[in-house]
């Protein structure tokens, strides 16, 4: 069991930034928890389902995080406090429920917890969702470091019963996937929210009785309802007026006043330490970004002329300082503003660090940088250059979309008409780079790949004559690619998707989703079955299997030589990393060196060079081709590669 | 309690290797054996997405004092723990300065660069002569051999706990290990790796 659960007030403990909001959710009583696996918030679900039994959560991974935000907010409804859980882009998909949530409000309180991914480390984007907040007109916070992770999380619940509306509370990267001492707090015993004994969703009130009536907007009720919005927006900003989440540290009057929220406080905070300006520069963390609260920004204006605005995405922050200074009009007086925009001195894009921030402070304040030894530094990039071979992201060993990128490219390259594949979103999005083959050509949202081919395949009338796929993981297909699918096939696009049905949300950890037979907490669920669904949408589907390369090449010609409508090919191989396959091997590999003809064997090294599983090895001194008995998993489909027989495989009894 | 100290506060510790070879878990496990002794400890881990075979690196921050930045300022590491040889380089070309330790395990994992022969793997030699070159003292272990022979590759990781805990002076003794590592692993795991953490400390003792 999890110290997130089962740790005791006032005792400390190191926690992750996720655990930490985890464990903050329990201690506000959280009770209905949902959302959509995405790095880096996905261990937040996972660590509350682990426990759901035992605290009585109901705890869900929802199909994609619109319907999560909607489960949640159907919790705060029947007055339990509920969170919903998601990455950056997940508030794009929740973004019209959001919308609409917030101009009604909520009852019970509602956190959105989104956790960013600024530099992109597993991205393919650095979305900064803070801006819904503004545009949506709802508060904001954001932690500074692990114990505000957890304080906030839990206070997110109050604020937001303060003012009935759900509150957006933003992580990044380098605070959700951190770790830090927490000081623990009691964990909430009681099941229902305060003032509630049972959970129960009222609707006798009328139309503008947010705690009784019928929660709907409506046409005729707009002007009044959007103006109680910003009547609540307007307490939330005299509340954050006086939030103990909101410090300032540094002199009365500094030389510099560096304003600054969520992990980047810590890189400020190391930054001013490396450059020893702890008597010169002022450090203003905000923990609540929107609205902000402008008294309290008015006071640390005026102390200093030069303003350095430290954040991690976009200029968010410090587009909104800046409209509040000359909004508090010529009293503010002068000032000159440092950020990320217009030549810094903070780069535009990517994320922070401790070193970037101390070069803007450098170069605001005309101080020398700190640099580590340029001697030592210079010498030690030469090594890593001839000692350090570049790693590529690749497919795990015994992954089995290597084969499946291996049979398409294939079966393309044959069928010679220049066809393509639209991506999606999963470890396939891979299928881009060199250890997917180069196959797909585009890549955008989730489910974007087949609304994107529904397109390419309308366009014959003007002379479109290549093949066109789509490719989508098992969870993908449940979360957007459904109403692409739709469309396609409505629309009798020419088109082939193919599933890649690993049997689980690989890319973040393995949680199941509609198509498996358990829920978030393992407890079983019945699964609805892909090819089922497409083929009730009058699809005609195949189901092979991606190691048996030779057969589902050719099933794939069979559909490429069809033509009009859509057609669907299920790939289905678990997941290496699966619960079923994980530390198990089907084959021992072997090669055999007297076989194996390496550069001579005419393929040009097969094995190595073209098909890349990591569980090989390129011996360049004996020219052979070895298994890494530590890496090798044992999926047995390079022997199926290997054309002069040399790898062989064994079935382990 | 005795009081703590720390020959560096903050004390940078940066451990690497690749996805796959339990770094994660070799640095929460320090984090723990060190929090448990009323250290602060700051945890900041970069691994990509890919799951296996990427680069991964957990920096610990250790201090008597506070929370520091999860990722440690540049040139400023104290001790490097490279489960994976030339992930060393990487690390202390960035992270690396004059007086830097290294504690490398000898087992390469081959990127796809080398499987594929558009780049070629250091020999051992090579990367010795290299880690001397680059730091003021460094150990070498032939962890994942050992753990080969004990049943499972990937307990090198708590070998280089072990031997991490011979040559720092963190208070990393087999005791708090033991408790640590009981609250954090099922009862049918503890034995083998006491034995791998007992190997590690025993390899630079």
């Amino acid at each position: 069991m999890s110290i997130v659960s089962t740790g005791t007030k006032g005792q400390t403990a190191l926690l992750m930034g996720n655990d930490a909001i985890a464990r903050g959710a329990l201690e506000a009583g959280v009770r209905v928890v949902a959302g959509y696996p995405g790095t880096p918030s996905s261990e937040i679900i996972q660590t509350l389902a682990d426990v759901a039994s035992d605290q009585g959560l109901y705890v869900e991974w929802s199909a994609n995080e619109k319907v999560g935000l909607e489960v949640a907010a159907a919790g705060s409804f029947a007055q339990l406090r509920s969170m919903a859980v998601m990455k950056q882009v997940g508030v794009n998909v929740a973004s019209d429920f959001l919308l609409h949530l917030a101009e009604y409000g909520t009852r019970a309180g509602l956190v959105l917890i989104t956790c960013e991914d600024p530099g992109g480390l597993s991205s393919t984007n650095e979305g900064d969702s803070r801006h819904y907040a503004k545009m949506m007109e709802f508060p904001l916070v954001e932690p500074g470091n692990f114990q505000e992770a957890k304080d906030m999380a839990a206070w997110s619940f109050e604020l937001s019963e303060e003012v009935r509306n759900v509150v957006m509370f933003r992580s990044v990267t380098r605070m959700s996937h951190a770790s830090g001492n927490v000081v623990l707090g009691e964990p909430s015993s009681s099941l229902m929210a305060p003032g509630s004994s049972k959970a129960r969703f009222q609707f006798d009130g009328a139309m503008m009785d947010q705690m009784g009536g019928p929660v709907v907007t409506f046409p005729g009720t707009v002007d009044a309802m959007h103006r109680r919005q910003l009547e609540k927006l307007a307490r939330v900003r005299e509340i954050f007026e006086t939030s103990p989440f909101n410090t300032y540290a540094g002199p009365d009057q500094p030389e510099l006043l560096v304003i600054t929220s969520s992990a980047a406080y810590l890189y400020s905070q190391e930054a001013i330490a490396l450059l020893g300006l702890e008597e010169r520069v002022g450090l203003l963390k905000l923990g609540t970004t929107w609205p902000l609260p402008p008294r309290l920004l008015a006071k640390y204006l005026k102390a200093s002329e030069k303003i350095f605005i430290v954040e991690e995405g976009t200029p968010f922050l410090e587009d909104n300082v800046k409209t509040l200074w000359a909004e508090l009009g010529p009293k503010a007086g002068t000032k000159q503003f440092f950020g990320r925009k217009d030549g810094g001195p903070l780069p535009p894009t990517n994320e922070l660090n401790p070193d970037r921030v101390a070069q803007g402070l450098a170069e605001i304040l005309g101080l020398p940088a700190v640099l580590p030894d340029q001697a030592y530094r210079d010498r030690a990039n030469e090594l890593a250059k001839s000692h350090a071979p570049f790693r590529a992201m690749t497919f795990c060993p015994g992954c089995p979309h290597r084969a499946s990128y291996w049979v398409i490219n294939s079966a393309l390259k044959q069928d010679n008409r220049r066809g393509f594949v639209c991506g999606d979103i999963g470890c396939y999005t891979m299928g881009a780079i060199s250890c997917g083959f180069n196959t797909l050509k585009t890549s955008h949202a989730m489910g974007s790949g087949t609304g994107v081919a529904s397109g390419f395949g309308k366009l014959s009338r003007f002379g479109f004559d290549q093949p066109v796929m789509a490719i989508s993981g098992d969870s993908t297909f449940f979360h957007a690619v459904m109403p692409a699918l739709v469309n396609a096939v409505h629309n009798q696009a020419d088109m082939i998707l193919v599933v890649v049905d690993n049997s689980g949300t690989a890319m973040t950890g393995f949680q199941p989703h509609p198509g498996s037979l358990s829920d978030a907490s393992g407890g079983a669920l019945p699964a609805l079955d892909i090819a089922r669904i497409c083929e009730a949408m009058g699809v005609k589907v195949v189901i092979a299997d991606p190691f048996e390369m030779e057969a589902t090449e050719k099933t794939l010609l069979d559909l490429l030589d069809e033509t009009g409508g859509v057609r669907v090919l299920i790939l289905r191989q678990a997941c290496a990393l699966s619960p079923g396959k994980k530390g198990k091997h089907q084959f021992d590999m072997t090669v055999d060196e007297t076989v194996c003809l390496a550069e001579d064997c005419g393929c040009n090294r097969l094995c190595t060079r073209v098909f890349g599983c990591p569980g090989l090895i390129w011996d360049p001194k004996a020219k052979k081709t070895r298994i890494d008995e530590v890496i090798c998993v044992g999926c047995g489909v390079c022997a199926t590669i290997c054309p002069t027989g040399a790898i062989t495989r064994k079935e382990v009894a | 309690m005795t009081a703590l100290q720390l020959s560096f506060d903050p004390y940078n510790l940066i451990i690497t290797g690749v996805g796959g070879q339990g770094n994660v878990l070799a640095s929460r496990l320090l984090g723990r054996m060190l929090v448990e002794q009323g250290y602060y400890v700051t945890i900041g881990e970069t691994f990509g997405a890919s799951q296996r075979g990427g680069s991964v690196m957990s920096h610990l921050r250790i201090s008597t004092r506070s929370a520091w930045s999860p990722q440690i300022p540049h040139g400023r590491a104290h001790m490097v723990i490279a489960i994976e040889p030339s992930e060393a380089f990487r690390v202390l070309a960035v992270y690396g300065n004059p007086e830097v330790q290294v504690i490398w395990n000898t087992r390469p994992i081959h990127p796809v660069s080398v499987i594929t022969g558009q780049a070629v793997y250091p020999s051992l030699e090579e990367i010795t002569q290299g880690l001397n070159e680059l730091s003021a003292q460094n150990w070498r272990l032939e962890a994942t051999a050992q753990a080969q022979t004990m049943g499972n590759p990937i307990l090198g990781n708590i070998m280089m706990v072990g031997a991490l805990s011979a040559v720092s002076d963190l208070p990393l003794g087999p005791d708090i290990f033991e408790k640590t590592i009981n609250e954090m692993m099922p009862p049918a795991k503890v034995p083998i790796n006491l034995e791998a953490f007992a190997w590690g400390r025993a390899a630079l003792s």
